[in-house]
Parts: C-alpha cells; sequence; structure tokens
C-alpha cells in the first residue's frame, strides 16, 4: 500500500509456543519492513494472533526470537513497546470518555498535556470521531469503538501498528467504510503495520506482503499478486480462492508446463514442475473459468471444454455456475450482465476456457 | 402494639434531642467500624486482586478459605480476638482489651474476607485482555492493573459497603472484646442489647432504627451498583 521500504524492522526468528501442550505457533522466520503492510492471513485458529502478540512483545515466546532494530527483545521490552502499538480483537475500550480513551497510552508515555490534546485532537479527526470527543465510551456502536480503537493507538505515532482482524463484527457498509479510512490513515501516517486477517480480499487489497498461516507455520510469504498467481500449496490456494480441486496424474512435464490427464479423462495443460507420472490435484478458481458461446473462436486459453450447464445460482450481482463436459465438473463465476448477454440458462452448451497459468498444480 | 408505637415515637424525640450519650455510641459505632473496613480494604484488595489475577498451585484452596470467611461466625471471631488480646495471650502486651482498637481488630477479620471476595469476583469480571490492551498501548504493568481495578472500580465500591455493613450490625464480637463500657466501647449493637435489658426501649429503638438506616443507606449504595452495571454490558450494534 505505502511505499514500502525494505530493511526488517522487527524479525521474528525460530519462534515457538504452545498454550495447554498445544503447539500454536512454529514459525521459523518472519519479518516486518520499515513502512510496509504486512498480512498475516489465515483461518481462525492458525496462530496469527498469538504471532502478532509474540512480535509485540505482549507474550514471551517457549522459544526463539524477536529482533527489533538489530537487537533482541527482551521479556516486557520497553524500547519495542513504546515503538509499537497495538488494536486488539474486540476493540477493548475502557470507562471513560472517547477523549480519555484515546489519551491512555499518551499518559502511559508521560506526555505532557498540550501535546495529549493535539494528538487526540488529530487522531480523532483523522478517524472522523471527532464529534464524539466527550461521548461516553460505553454507548458507541461497534464501527465507532473500532474507530476510537484505532486513534488511540494512531494517537502514539507507531512505528509499528498490529492490527487484529479490524474489521470483525462489522457490517458490510461500515466494514467497507473502515477498510477505506483504514488505507487512508495508513498512507498518511506510514508506519508499518502487521494486519491480522482471516480475509484474503482484506489482506490482498491492504498489504504490501502477505504471510498466510496454517497451524501454527507459515506457508508461504509473498506480494498478494505472488500469493495469489502462483499459491505454494494445496491450502494457501484454496484459501485465497481457488477452493476446486480436480484429481488428476501427470503424463508429461517439459519446461515448466505440464500435461495432466484428470481422473474424469481429459488432459489439461498446466504450468509447473511435477515429475511425469505424479499423482496431483489441480486446483481452480471459478472466476477463471472463461465461458463462451458454443463454436466461438479459439483464444489464448489452451483448456477448452465443450460443456452443458448443469446449474444456476445467483450470489448479487454474480451468478455461479455449474458445468458438466463428459464427466467433469467446473464451478464458473460470471456476471449478471455477461449471463443476459450469454442468454444462458440450464441444459445451454458453451465452451469453458482456462488458462494454463490459472491452474494450479500440487503433488498429492 | 401501644408498647412499640410508643417506642417508635420517643426514639425519634430522643434522635432530634440531640442526646450526647446516643450520639457518642453512633459517633463509637461509625468510627470502630469506618476503621475496620478501612484495614479490611488495605488487605482485602490486594488479596482479592492478587487471587483474582495470579495463577499458582493452591489457589483454588485459598479461594475456598477466602470465601469461607463469609460465614465466620461473629462470636467464634470475638472468642479467637480475646485469646489474642487477653493478658496471657501472644498480643496481650498490647493492652488492648476492652478497648476501641481491640473491636477494630475483631471488626477487621470479619471484614477483610468480605472486601477480598467481592474483589476477587469484581477483579474476574474485568476481561484479562484489557490489561493485555492496556499494555499493547504501551502501559508498564502497574499501570494496566491500576486500569484494571478502575475498571472493577464500582464492584470495588460494593466490596466497601458489604465490608461496612457486615461489620457494623455484628454484636457478639465487639461484646466480647471490647466489654461495653459506657464511653468507651459502647456501640450501637452492645448499647441496644444493654437498653433493651434494662427496658429502655425508646433508646433501644432510637438506636435500631439508626443502624437500619445505616444498612440501608449500604444496600442503596450496594443496589444502585448493581443496577448500573448492566448498561456497560449492553451488546454492541454497528
Amino acid at each position: 500500500m505505502a511505499g514500502a521500504r525494505h530493511e526488517p524492522l522487527l524479525e521474528g526468528r525460530e519462534l515457538r509456543h504452545s498454550y495447554d501442550g498445544r503447539l500454536v505457533v512454529d514459525v521459523e522466520s518472519i519479518e516486518v519492513r520499515a513502512g510496509e503492510v504486512l498480512a498475516l492471513l489465515g483461518p481462525n485458529g492458525a496462530g496469527k494472533s498469538t504471532l502478532m502478540r509474540l512480535l509485540a512483545a505482549l507474550e514471551t515466546p517457549d522459544a526463539g526470537r524477536v529482533i527489533y532494530i538489530g537487537r533482541e527483545v527482551a521479556k516486557d521490552d520497553r524500547r519495542l513497546r513504546r515503538a509499537a502499538a497495538a488494536v486488539l480483537q474486540p476493540p477493548y475500550l475502557w470507562r471513560g470518555t472517547v477523549a480519555q480513551n484515546v489519551e491512555f497510552g499518551l499518559k502511559a508515555r508521560r506526555l505532557p498535556a498540550n501535546e495529549r490534546r493535539a494528538r487526540i485532537g488529530a487522531a480523532l479527526e483523522t478517524l472522523e470521531i471527532a464529534g464524539l470527543r466527550d461521548a461516553p465510551a460505553d454507548g458507541l456502536s461497534a464501527g465507532e469503538r473500532q474507530r476510537v480503537a484505532l486513534a488511540r493507538a494512531l494517537a502514539l505515532q507507531p512505528e509499528i501498528l498490529f492490527l487484529d482482524e479490524p474489521t470483525a463484527d462489522l457490517d458490510v457498509t461500515v466494514r467497507r467504510r473502515l477498510l477505506a479510512d483504514l488505507e487512508r490513515v495508513v498512507r498518511h501516517a506510514a508506519p508499518a503495520i502487521v494486519l491480522i486477517t482471516h480475509d484474503p480480499g482484506e489482506a490482498f487489497a491492504l498489504a504490501d506482503r502477505v504471510a498466510v498461516m496454517e497451524q501454527g507455520r507459515i506457508v508461504q510469504t509473498g506480494t498478494p499478486g505472488d500469493i495469489f498467481e502462483a499459491p505454494a500449496t494445496e491450502f494457501v490456494a484454496s484459501f485465497t480462492g481457488a477452493e476446486f480441486m480436480l484429481n488428476g496424474i501427470v503424463e508429461t512435464a517439459e519446461e515448466g508446463t505440464m500435461m495432466v490427464r484428470l481422473d474424469s479423462g481429459q488432459v489439461v495443460e498446466a504450468a509447473g514442475d511435477c515429475e511425469a507420472g505424479a499423482a496431483v490435484r489441480v486446483g481452480y478458481r471459478p472466476e477463471d473459468v472463461v465461458i463462451a458461446p458454443p463454436a466461438s473462436p479459439a483464444t489464448s486459453a489452451r483448456n477448452r471444454f465443450d460443456a452443458r450447464l448443469a446449474r444456476l445460482h445467483p450470489q448479487g450481482g454474480l451468478v455461479r455456475l455449474r458445468l458438466e463436459s463428459d464427466g467433469l465438473s467446473l464451478e464458473a463465476v460470471i456476471t449478471r450482465h455477461s449471463l443476459e448477454e450469454l442468454s444462458l440458462e440450464v441444459g445451454a452448451r458453451v465452451v469453458a476456457q482456462i488458462k494454463v497459468t490459472a491452474l494450479h498444480v500440487f503433488p498429492v | 402494639m401501644d408498647l412499640l408505637a410508643d417506642a417508635i415515637r420517643q426514639a425519634f424525640g430522643l434522635l432530634f434531642s440531640g442526646d450526647p450519650y446516643l450520639w457518642r455510641i453512633i459517633g463509637r459505632s461509625l468510627q470502630v467500624s469506618s476503621s475496620a473496613v478501612l484495614l479490611g480494604l488495605l488487605v482485602g484488595i490486594p488479596l482479592g486482586t492478587w487471587l483474582g489475577l495470579a495463577r499458582f498451585p493452591g489457589r483454588g484452596v485459598a479461594v475456598a478459605l477466602v470465601n469461607t470467611g463469609l460465614a465466620l461466625p461473629p462470636v467464634v471471631v470475638g472468642l479467637f480476638v480475646y485469646i489474642l488480646l487477653s493478658r496471657q495471650g501472644p498480643l496481650g502486651a498490647l493492652g488492648w482489651l476492652y478497648t476501641p482498637s481491640a473491636m477494630v481488630a475483631a471488626q477487621f477479620v470479619l471484614a477483610a474476607p468480605y472486601v477480598a471476595a467481592i474483589t476477587l469476583a469484581a477483579v474476574q469480571s474485568v476481561p484479562p485482555e484489557l490489561r493485555l490492551q492496556a499494555r499493547a498501548l504501551g502501559a508498564g504493568r502497574w499501570q494496566a492493573l491500576l486500569l484494571h481495578l478502575r475498571e472493577a472500580r464500582l464492584s470495588l465500591m460494593a466490596a466497601v459497603a458489604a465490608g461496612f455493613g457486615a461489620v457494623i450490625s455484628e454484636v457478639g464480637a465487639v461484646m466480647m472484646v471490647g466489654g461495653n463500657v459506657q464511653g468507651e466501647t459502647r456501640v450501637i449493637t452492645t448499647a441496644i442489647v444493654l437498653e433493651t435489658r434494662r427496658g429502655r426501649f425508646a433508646t433501644a429503638m432510637a438506636l435500631g432504627l439508626i443502624l437500619l438506616a445505616i444498612a440501608f443507606a449500604a444496600n442503596a449504595f450496594i443496589t444502585r451498583i448493581q443496577q448500573a452495571a448492566p448498561r456497560r454490558r449492553r451488546p454492541l450494534t454497528s
């Protein structure tokens, strides 16, 4: 999002942490670079929040080290804790007014009263809640509470800002507005941000880099483009939207492309380097399946299937299609507009096309 | 019935006449019980906070002991403190027996478990993540702990009221260790016993009404806190 610089500000090395004998974080290496937005993306229970707490020196790892600007972080490290701020989930506000909440961290840092006043005013303005300054915190809506929690952290002008699921529990409209404001705020303040989220869309929209977590481990780190285009594992592919998998065997493999015979009998061409004869799973995103009328001219997509439309499932502005092609079932997503333009209805014949690079192959 | 109505009428007359005997007893009661509750707070709040937040082997037993303290019979506490302060007792050298100090000591033993138990429940009612959030904003451990107690402050005030209510109305312990000496260790409850025995029902009733008023004020305070609490926990809406 912001122009990321590349020196590591915060690093975690060989971090292990357990709760009640269950290993919840097992991370070889992670780094947060100055000015970047790093998203920790994963399902519930993947260890994201625990990793965040270890990196923020809010908990001490069972093993491993956290390094802040080249120096190992000690237990309750004040240097890091004064440079960082975190917004936990849910946003815990305490009794008192909005201004008193925002003032808390400033008082903890023993800033003079005039500076505290100025920072409170600026933070509330930035989050567009200046009108709530003297409102009691326990009377706020969920969206307002989240904004106050963000203002409370931003007022500290942190070098690293940890945001744990900042849009959880918000309805769609409030969430959309908060995300837009968050992006603006981050551009303006430009701290390094560690964003915890289970929403790939949120991670891809806000982050410069994404670390995908599964069962306490980081299974892939890269730019949103890297993660989206080349998911490293079936889990990453599935979690980031390529949730449909086809089983097959690699027939030939050369120069980064493979011919894979699917269990349904069709042969598809896909990018990757599995060996010939290997059993694989082929994943695709339904939005990468292009639908065209029958006998339409060939395109650059090498994988073409003559198919019958078996089912239509409207989803707001989009429509999910189930296609059947000689024993192969495919899912596709098109807009309502495209559906009308193609005059599609159940039973219609279509051509389904998928690019070589849109198929993600994983060894079984 | 006439006796009761007559006693109540005379009691109000005594209360508004400014009878020094009556007001000295009321003053001594408030002084002894307030001192005991203050000491109870000094011990009970840190103890309750520690038991509420710390995790250590045997914590369950310690919590059970504190809760047992809520059911301590005042006469048993009086006996225990009497033995401690009697001339042959380990604290006999203090010379406190039959003085207000002995009464404060006995009432302190009764008040401290109330304060500790209510403090324990109060600090546990605050989400522990609140302290984590405070530390995530740069607060030290003590700053975060103070914030935690501040969040529990309404319930802590209930601890004060409950402790005070428990000791102001007890008679067994203060009678045993104070001796009900006029002008020295006579308090409302011991005076009620004495005046009733003497057949001075109006004085006993006046003291009883004062005691009821004090108990009512303490309980009204708790009720007000309890009714204010749900407003804080209202469900979130956006």
